[in-house]
């Protein structure tokens, strides 16, 4: 009897460290957040802990707030866009090499994360910088007479993020493309379908949720990404996550800067569940 | 001239030889089996024919035509894959009109062709299901009918039924039978199921190790097996050590049976156990063991030939219990010669 009874709740002891963790590292600090953004602060008094909305009227009403998350949400949509037109083909292409040649490449597909953020931003920096090698190159070439900018612009984020991002994309693509029952193309061969025919109608319809998952991990942390912008976007070219660093950092302002971070946390949350609603309603009996 | 001909037809993968000298001629309307155990090219051959896989040497003529230069997609073959191969975000009957779409069919009579072909195969009223919520023998039928409704010059099936359970597919084999009779489409059948092979073909072609062993009717590859592989593949059989004397007789533990083609030294000949009979004059064995089997028994004979297995009838007449001794015989022309080696 007590033997069954220890069996049963064997599982809540066992998963009880990992929510202590959880409890203690993430569910905490989060209220805290946003418990501080209800906060009070000044240049001299600091942070008085009586509630207020101050914070957030300010977010509300001041354009720069909305320029930064603007251009935050751009530049993510961006990225995820473009590492859904790289990613899902080049997961394609990964998945139909043979064996060797595939581990070749996916450690070349992985390589980004396997390099410390710092150093591969910089690196991006040296490439793109108005004397980086692509400058360099594409004068040398005579495509172009005066450098094109790239550091301090969305341009140069977008392309550094995608480089950072692009093997989420891929590794999950290629999660779903490796589900695919391999006749499957075969089938709609035999059936008179053209290479294209079948991207579009018989495998791109069964990665929609490799896609997805893919783009939302990608989103969420293109949209929260911090060393690469702040690096490549500089003090000029704000996003949500460098502003909040800034206010509580540089500014010390730790109620606004807390306001931010729960603003960009609650809009992520809410366009990654919005957008996963849509996009499993419509292809319902994919992800069964 | 055959619908379609195998010439020579070779395939290596790296120095492994997956298809060797592969021949054959397909009559129109004929339904061959490929049968063979696991790994001897049933599946290569097929799919050389598909054109999934390249041909490295050889031909393959359909209607008189090389198929070499035709793309899979424009040679217009109906293929059922062993897994099925649905498209699992259509519902049946997308899939099954997708062929048709693919060749411009109109809408309407698209829809009317979905209808007919989903009626063959008796999956009415499930237009609207998806693959996965449908068994599996519904799912080989969706398969069926989305290859048959492009109306194909051949039906090619890659093991078919193999993912079924036992009395589906017996089930199924009846069915898929009476399917292509009716609608009278040339089929290949790959299959390693000796049962399936006899009970759906005309022909069947006997492979092992890449090479066809024999190709003959089904009643003929198991009455007469050509070779100790097809003798075994193809049910139980018996296995008898025999002495030719290059006069178109053999010497068979003392009795001389006729046997046309046979050389003179030693050869082997094999018997199939429903065909040994129990009767006065055959040679000398004793019973070792006695297996009920419901609609037969089988007895296993010690004798000077090795160990004999014979079927006998559950008709109601005795049964020779174990340790007995007893007499057996067979009839010249239940005995067939095999070509190459002993069986093993
Ligand atoms: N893509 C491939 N690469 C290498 N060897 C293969 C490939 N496909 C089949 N083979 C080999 O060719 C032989 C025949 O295979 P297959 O035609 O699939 O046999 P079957 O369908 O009769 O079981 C096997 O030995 C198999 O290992
Ligand atoms: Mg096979």
């Amino acid at each position: 009897m007590s033997f069954a009874a220890s069996e049963r709740s064997a599982p809540y002891w066992l998963a009880g460290p990992a929510l202590l963790v959880f409890l203690g590292l993430v569910i905490i600090p989060l209220g805290m957040t946003v418990l501080l953004s209800f906060y009070d602060w000044g240049q001299y008094k600091g942070i008085v802990p009586e509630f207020t909305l101050k914070n957030w009227i300010e977010i509300a009403t001041d354009s720069y707030f909305f320029e930064v998350f603007l251009r935050t949400f751009r530049i993510s949509i961006l990225v995820t866009l473009a590492c859904v037109l790289i990613g899902v083909p080049e997961a394609y292409i990964l998945n139909r090499m043979s064996p060797g040649w595939r581990s070749v490449c996916l450690l070349v597909v992985i390589g980004p994360l396997l390099v410390s953020v710092v150093a591969r931003t910089l690196g991006w920096a040296l490439l793109l910088g108005s004397n980086g090698l692509v400058n360099q190159g594409l004068m040398a070439l005579g495509l172009i007479t005066t450098p094109l900018e790239f550091m301090f612009t969305e341009t140069g984020v977008v392309i550094a993020l995608t480089h950072v991002l692009i093997p989420f994309m891929i590794l999950s693509v290629w999660a779903s493309l490796q589900r695919l029952d391999p006749q499957v193309e075969n089938a709609a061969a035999s059936l008179g379908a053209g290479f294209f025919t079948i991207w579009r109608r018989v495998i791109l319809p069964q990665v929609v949720p490799g896609i997805l998952s893919g783009a939302i991990i990608v989103f969420a942390l293109a949209a929260s990404a911090f060393a690469s912008p702040a690096i490549i976007g500089g003090r000029r070219l704000k996003v949500a996550a460098t502003l909040a660093y800034d206010e509580f950092l540089n500014t010390l302002n730790w109620p606004l800067g807390a306001a931010v971070a729960v603003l960009l946390l609650v809009a992520l949350v809410l366009i990654i569940v919005g957008s996963n609603r849509l996009v499993e309603r419509r292809y319902a009996q994919v992800f069964e | 001239m055959s619908h379609l001909v195998l010439e020579g037809l070779c395939k290596s993968y790296g120095a492994a030889v997956a298809v060797e000298a592969l021949d054959l001629k397909v009559e129109r309307g004929e339904f061959v089996s490929l049968l063979g155990p696991s790994g001897c090219g049933k599946t290569t051959t097929l799919q050389m024919i598909a054109g999934f896989v390249g041909v490295d040497r050889g031909r393959i003529l359909l209607d008189g035509g090389d198929l070499a230069s035709v793309p899979p997609a424009k040679r217009g073959l109906g293929i059922v894959f062993q897994s099925y191969a649905l498209f699992p975000h259509m519902t049946v009957a997308e899939n099954i009109a997708f062929g048709l779409e693919m060749r411009g069919i109109g809408k309407a009579e698209r829809e009317q062709r979905t209808l007919d072909a989903m009626a063959l195969v008796g999956l009415k009223g499930f237009a609207e299901r998806y693959p996965r919520r449908m068994s599996g023998g519904q799912q080989q039928r969706v398969a069926l009918a989305r290859a048959l409704v492009i109306k194909p010059a051949l039906l090619l099936l890659d093991e078919p039924l193999s993912n079924l359970d036992a009395k589906l597919r017996e089930e199924m084999q009846g069915e898929l039978r009476q399917i292509q009779r009716s609608v009278g489409t040339t089929t290949i059948l790959v299959t390693h199921d000796q049962h399936e092979a006899m009970a759906l073909s005309d022909r069947i072609v006997v492979m092992n190790h890449g090479r066809v062993e024999q190709i003959g009717a089904p009643d003929t590859v198991y009455g007469q097996p050509a070779t100790a592989f097809v003798a075994n593949f193809l049910g139980k059989t018996n296995t008898l050590a025999a002495m030719g004397d290059g006069a178109g007789q053999v010497d068979v533990l003392g009795f001389r049976v006729p046997l046309a083609g046979a050389p003179a030294g030693p050869v082997s000949i094999a018997v199939r156990p429903e065909r040994l009979t129990l009767a006065e004059g055959g040679f000398p064995a004793r019973i070792k063991s006695r297996v009920f089997q419901g609609s037969h028994w089988l007895l296993g004979a010690e004798s000077e030939a090795g160990t004999l297995l014979l079927m006998r009838p559950n008709d109601g007449m005795p049964v020779p219990a174990e340790g007995e001794a007893v007499k057996i015989a067979f009839a010249p022309a239940d005995a067939a010669l095999l070509t190459e080696g002993k069986a093993p």
